[in-house]
């Protein structure tokens, strides 16, 4: 194996918890719902995922775990800023703090311990390819369902009712109600959607990442993937590419530090979020661009008025 | 078909709807009349599951139902046509058409479904276009369309022909006249006395959340109707007085501006004129470049060529509208809410917001710190109030929690209250009361009177002919010749509407034989 090759490995490695995470926020904002949450709910599916492969030893109920963890953390963000009405970034920044607190305290037992890889599945066949069947065909589960989601969630957000749905909850919830549509049910659906992607992008941490458990493991990933959402204007195709563009610049930091390359690391870890800001101001820039693709509710509490 | 009893809804101790008594009879046009504010509004989404009664009962079809929800409204075979759209932005309209079916086509199939049918009922629309980019009269026919694509056996529009031609609303009609035929009942909500007269079967009119009459529209005067509707008589638009005519104060000379959107439309070669003492009216049909010609007009959007458009003979296509407010100019474009006004904020604030420039004296103090002046600031927004007859509740209440038609008195009173040389309204009148939107045509004819030049652009023939003295016609973004109001008549205004240019002659040949 070639070094290019090992390198465009680890982007892979580095690309999919980022996806993933921002996979499940761009159906959760989709909807109209800013979950600022992400870390916490993906550092809980890393803690939850590890604990639960040490407990059975097998990595596959740990994937499990890692999602119901997500999911479940999600559904605590829905209860206060759904049914209670509470402020979305208020309540997504809590949610953070209160993920990292958690696991912290549940990974205790956990720190130091070696921990069992998700192994590869190698695709007959296409594994064979030269040069792209280790990078694509011979991978773990998780990045096999990260591309599958993509996809699905692509044509589910754009060829299907259900998705049309979720886009017309998203522009402007007090039509969709007019219309019949079960908003708050619906947004539920979506935050639990995006909890259990950001619990399978924390599963994909300590099983595959980095097999073991480091407190705050998740590292500002939460963070990434959010800006990712952004980023990609709303688009899952947008959110692959720029997943692996991201993740590619945080592989890069840590060979231009091994190789001794004059650019600060610094200016590297920023680079998702300057890119992230430029998208904005482009959007922004111009009034259609931001009607089409943003949706218009994000972030705004539904009270039906009944 | 349908049968109200009692039907009451109170938010808090205000009583929207008091004892409302409906019935709609299978195959009638059944009109609804009332200004804003009287509790139409509540009345129908409360029959649309949208509100739920405080008490009272419906029937459908003699049996009591309760309406849950609008599907539920939509099952029982309910259909209605929002006044404020219930549009999604973001979406394509053939989108936009199928959320509101329920699942029975699929979504590859709508778009082509939409195209037919919008042919079929004459309201031509791009089922591939985003509703971003259209204009208020083309949202209107998607929802119409939305509307009776769910083939429902009660329709309820509200306000549904204030955006089209009348040759758009006659074709209108006569889809009305047809589900009508086929047994199908349509509960119609307008301000317009004349048009609920043409085609409504009967009429039910509410006041302050009551009833106040129900008869045969036919049977009765507009205004008859009028009375039971406002409570007393409406004033009618008095033209007395005569307009002389003095410089010209607003001037646009050849025109261009280049779409800014691929949807949007482009102005080509506008010139016009108007003079101190003129009211020009802009009729023409949603969409055709209204919008464009505000923007250019009023600064929004600078133009090119500064000398495209002068106000009191001083070239300010470059200039803001600030500066142009200071030549003079008044402005009030034609969405009241977040454009005219901030409706989270006080009306003294958005006072301030319109003229803190134009009236930099006698509303900001402190030198450069621009010190709002409060007390300088209320007193005006009360004379404002008081000029225009604006109902509020409180001294100083939100923008959004006035109805609709006293929001547009106040904004147009705050404009009226600079004695502007020359003001430019885009549809002053639009889904505004009949009280109001006399009140607002006078106001504007008396700004005329006073030495002002005044330009409407309006899509509301009755409007145009009630203020204008010089008419003119914008379609595709070409404006026709000005032509003065009275060698005008509403067929041929509808000709130039539909874009029949370059014939003068022919038009005022016709208008000498009428």
């Amino acid at each position: 194996m070639g070094i290019i090759e090992a390198i465009l490995l680890t982007v892979v490695t580095a690309a999919t918890p980022l996806v993933l995470a921002a996979i499940g926020e761009l159906v959760t904002e989709r909807a109209g719902v800013l979950n600022l949450g992400v870390e916490g709910m993906m550092i809980m599916g890393a803690v939850l995922a590890f604990a639960a492969t040490q407990a059975t030893g097998s990595p596959y109920v740990g994937i499990l775990a890692g999602i119901g963890g997500g999911a479940l953390f999600s559904l605590l963000f829905g209860f206060l800023t759904l049914t209670l009405v509470a402020n979305q970034v208020a309540t997504g920044l809590a949610l953070t703090i209160l993920g990292l607190g958690i696991s912290g305290q549940i990974g205790e037992a956990y720190v130091g311990m070696s921990g069992t890889k998700l192994p590869p599945i190698a695709i007959p066949g296409l594994s064979e390819i030269p040069y792209l069947g280790p990078l694509l065909f011979k991978q773990d589960l998780i990045f096999y369902i990260s591309i599958a989601l993509v996809i699905g969630v692509n044509w589910f957000l754009f060829r299907s009712r259900a998705g049309l749905k979720i886009r017309a909850i998203g522009d402007n919830h007090a039509s969709a109600h007019a219309l019949g549509i079960g908003v708050i049910r619906t947004r539920y659906l979506a935050v639990l959607f995006g909890g259990a992607c950001a619990g399978l992008a924390g599963a994909q941490l300590s099983l595959v990442y980095t097999p073991q458990w480091v407190e705050n493991m998740s590292a500002g990933r939460g963070w990434i993937a959010l800006a990712l959402v952004v980023f990609a204007s709303w688009r899952p195709w947008r959110v692959l590419a720029g997943g692996y563009l991201f993740g590619a610049v945080s592989i890069s930091q840590l060979h231009a530090q091994a190789l001794g390359l004059g650019i600060p690391s610094q200016f590297l870890s920023a680079l998702p979020y300057i890119a992230t800001v430029v998208v904005l101001v482009l959007i922004s820039h111009n009034r259609r661009m931001t009607l089409i693709n943003t949706p218009a509710s994000l972030g705004k509490p539904f009270v039906p008025d009944r | 078909m349908l049968a109200v009893r009692n039907l009451t809804k109170l938010f808090g101790t205000f009583a929207a709807c008091n004892g409302i008594d409906l019935d709609i009879q299978p195959g009638e046009i059944h009109a609804l009349l009332g200004e804003n504010g009287a509790g139409k509004s509540t009345l129908v989404k409360m029959l649309f599951g949208v509100l739920a009664p405080t008490s009272g009962q419906i029937s459908w079809r003699g049996e009591a139902v309760s309406i849950a929800s609008p599907s539920a409204a939509r099952k029982l075979g309910i259909g209605m046509v929002f006044q404020h759209f219930s549009l999604f932005e973001a979406l394509t309209v053939a989108e936009n058409i199928a959320l509101s079916l329920d699942g029975t086509i699929p979504l590859a199939r709508v778009a082509e479904r939409a195209a037919e049918l919008s042919r079929a009922y004459g309201l031509p629309l791009d089922p591939k276009a985003h509703v971003a980019d259209l204009s208020v009269g083309e949202r209107q026919r998607i929802e119409i369309v939305r509307a009776l694509l769910q083939n429902p056996q009660l329709i309820i529009l509200d306000e549904p022909t204030s955006v089209l031609t009348p040759q758009e609303a006659d074709r209108l009609f006569e889809t009305l006249f047809k589900l009508r035929a086929e047994g199908r009942s349509v509960l119609y909500i307008s301000h317009r006395l004349e048009e609920v007269q043409r085609i409504c079967d009967r009429a039910t009119v509410l006041r302050h959340g009551k009833v106040t009459g129900a008869c045969d529209p036919k049977k009765e005067t507009a205004a008859s109707l009028a009375r039971m509707m406002v409570g007393a008589d409406v004033p009618h638009v008095s033209a007395a007085g005569t307009n002389t005519k003095g410089d010209v104060l607003l001037e646009a000379r050849h025109l261009d501006v280049p779409a800014r959107t691929p949807f949007a439309v482009s102005l080509k070669d506008v010139s016009l004129k108007v003079h101190a003492g003129e009211v020009l009216a802009i009729a023409g049909v949603a969409g055709n470049g209204q919008g464009e010609l505000f923007d250019a007009l009023s600064g929004e959007y600078a133009v090119a060529d500064p000398n495209a458009v002068l106000i009191r003979q001083r070239p300010v296509g470059q200039q803001g509208i600030t500066a142009r407010r200071l030549l003079g100019a008044g402005f009030v474009p034609e969405e009241r809410h977040g454009h005219a006004a901030v409706t989270g904020m006080s009306l003294s604030d958005n006072l301030v917001l319109a003229r803190n420039q134009s009236d930099r004296k006698a509303f900001l103090g402190g030198g450069v710190l621009g010190v709002i002046k409060y007390v300088a600031v209320r007193l005006a927004s009360r004379r404002i109030s008081e000029a225009m007859d604006v109902r509020k509740s409180g001294d100083d209440p939100t923008a959004g929690s006035l109805s609709g038609g006293n929001l547009q008195k106040y904004i147009v009173g705050r404009e009226l209250d600079r004695q502007p040389a020359v003001l430019i309204v885009n549809q002053p009148t639009w889904g505004v009361d009949a009280g109001a939107a006399s009140r607002i045509r006078q106001a504007l004819v008396d700004l005329a009177k006073s030495g002002s030049a005044v330009l409407v652009i309006s899509q509301d023939l009755d409007e145009i002919f009630e203020v204008a003295t010089e008419v003119a016609v914008i379609s595709e973004g070409r404006l026709s010749d000005i032509y003065p109001a009275i060698a005008l008549s509403r067929e041929k205004i509808g000709l130039l509407m539909g874009g029949l240019q370059g014939q003068p002659e022919a038009l005022t040949e016709a208008a000498h034989a009428h």
